[in-house]
């Protein structure tokens, strides 16, 4: 469903993405790991077009997103959900408006019937009630449930998680990583997170790559993620000190 | 010296990306013109904002423009010109340019920071990405509302300011200059042309486009979190103040004609 070749790009002469092919399967979940500032984050932006690579394509279903047009661009977007690191809430609409915005702007749906789709997204991520709140009112994981119905709202059939549970205490991490799972179940998406968090990453994923120096070092099953003898994963996943990977 | 060559250099390019960045964003905002209906309560709300808001602070600013205006012309006439005219001095000044470039200043300051900390606060949080990525354009959904709202709303408030600004010119002729209310106003009707007060709402349609675009440029382009929203703001007023005052002198010498 999503395929990337040969995506490079660099920020002020700084390669942080190298040739980068990868590739996201109808219905799968893609754990992207890797270290702080690798470009997990710049890998996920590529693949909805927030940015444009200075090499290679992105190409979903099929439609290369270097030779669509702008409106061509916002069309396959309304395809997507993007759950983004700090939740990208609005901070001067409430929360049930946050969630419905996207089906108000794009869609003809009557405003009862997007209240309805509203309630139902909140419920699903255990926010059910709230809506009348401002993202200012909420906890941080509060606020990252809520950025995962808004996510959500518009059913879409590819769903990107950016750091799902970086900030949030192990419990609530821990709640986030069972709705995700709940919201595979339930939508059937295809999705990509990128996450550092390897309880995140074990838990959700059906596939794991790993992202390192700029260069795709590692894609395989959870199994073989645990089993491997790639030094760089083992080390990353057991969080030691000593290997390949110098603390930062 | 070659520091200082590199530095205009540099300067100059610069200048350019940013002119072309605001440009661009012109053409944009053109292309999504056709669904200003679409963003109809969302123009509303910021007329709100931008318009009935600033009235209060509008006022203030007035009263003293016209008061200082009529003190400092009464000082000036004296021995030299009649006062009879003073009324007549005044209103011009005031419609053709106190009003509109004094009114446009103070709303860059109010206004333009305002747009450009609130949008770039949206850019640094991710925000407008996510507008992106909900299919939304954010040139239709956060700048054309500022932008129409602006060219309408300044020239409202001018209109406003002119009359505030006459009232506290008035005052000031009469209680401090000594001078009658009739003879001002009578001074004031006599040099009076309707060229003259649609100039400065033309002046103040312009500036409020500069005010809003310059905003929202700023916005959209912040970068470094905190500090960036703190530089685009400052950056905001700086830019829209001297374009202000740029356009006005471009503007005046095609409007009144020598």
């Amino acid at each position: 469903m999503i395929e990337i070749r040969g995506l490079t790009r660099s920020f002020n002469r700084h390669r942080v993405l190298d040739a980068v092919d990868l590739d996201a399967a109808p219905g799968e979940t893609l754990v992207v790991i890797g270290r702080s500032g690798c470009g997990k984050s710049v890998l996920l932006k590529h693949v909805v077009g927030l940015l444009e690579p200075d090499a290679g394509t992105v190409t979903v279903d099929g439609q290369r997103l270097d030779q669509m047009d702008r409106a061509g661009l916002l069309r396959l977007r309304l395809r997507f959900g993007f759950l983004f690191q700090s939740g990208a809430l609005f901070d001067s609409l409430t929360v049930a408006q946050n969630v419905g915005l996207a089906l108000l702007e794009n869609t003809d749906t009557s405003r009862q019937r997007i209240d309805e789709i509203v309630a139902e997204r909140l419920e699903w991520v255990g926010l059910a009630g709230l809506g009348d709140r401002y993202p200012s009112e909420f906890s941080g994981g509060m606020r990252k449930r809520a950025a995962l119905a808004r996510a959500i709202a518009m059913d879409p059939e590819i769903v990107l998680y950016d750091e799902p549970t970086t900030g949030l205490d192990p419990i609530t991490a821990e709640g986030i990583n069972d709705l995700l799972v709940s919201l595979r179940e339930r939508l059937r998406v295809t999705a990509i997170a990128v996450t550092h968090d390897m309880n995140s990453a074990f838990k959700i994923a059906d596939r794991i790559a790993m992202l390192h120096e700029g260069r795709i070092v590692f894609t395989g099953s959870v199994e073989e993620a645990r089993a491997t003898d790639n030094p760089m994963l083992r080390q990353f996943v057991a969080g030691e000190t000593v290997g390949p990977l110098i603390p930062l | 010296m070659r520091t200082f060559i590199t530095g205009v250099g540099r300067w100059l390019v610069d200048s350019l990306v940013y002119v072309g960045g605001v440009v661009a964003m012109g053409a944009r905002l053109v292309g999504v013109l056709p669904r200003l209906f679409g963003s109809f309560r969302l123009t509303i709300a910021q007329m709100l904002a931008m318009g009935v808001q600033s009235l209060p602070l509008v006022v203030l600013v007035s009263v003293f423009t016209g008061a200082v205006s009529t003190w400092q012309a009464a000082y000036q006439f004296q021995d030299y010109v009649p006062m009879r005219y003073l009324g007549g001095a005044v209103g011009k000044a005031i419609l053709i340019e106190l009003g509109p470039v004094l009114t446009a200043l103070v709303m860059a300051g109010r206004v333009g920071a305002a747009i450009a900390a609130e949008l770039g606060t949206m850019r640094v949080t991710e925000q407008i990405d996510a507008l992106e990525v909900m299919g939304i354009d954010p040139v239709r959904y956060l700048v054309l509302p500022r932008v129409v709202s602006g060219v309408f709303m300044l020239p409202v408030l001018v209109l406003f300011a002119n009359f505030v600004a006459l009232m506290g010119a008035l005052v000031v002729a009469v209680v401090f200059v000594d001078l009658s209310g009739e003879v001002f106003l009578n001074g004031f009707k006599l040099l009076f042309r309707s060229k003259d007060l649609y100039a400065g709402l033309i002046k103040a349609g312009m500036f409020g486009l500069i005010i809003a675009m310059i905003g929202c440029y700023q916005g959209f382009t912040t970068r470094g979190g905190a500090e960036g929203v703190g530089r685009a703001t400052t950056g905001a007023v700086v830019v829209a103040s001297v374009l202000i005052l740029i356009s006005d002198y471009l503007i005046a010498t095609f409007l009144f004609q020598i």
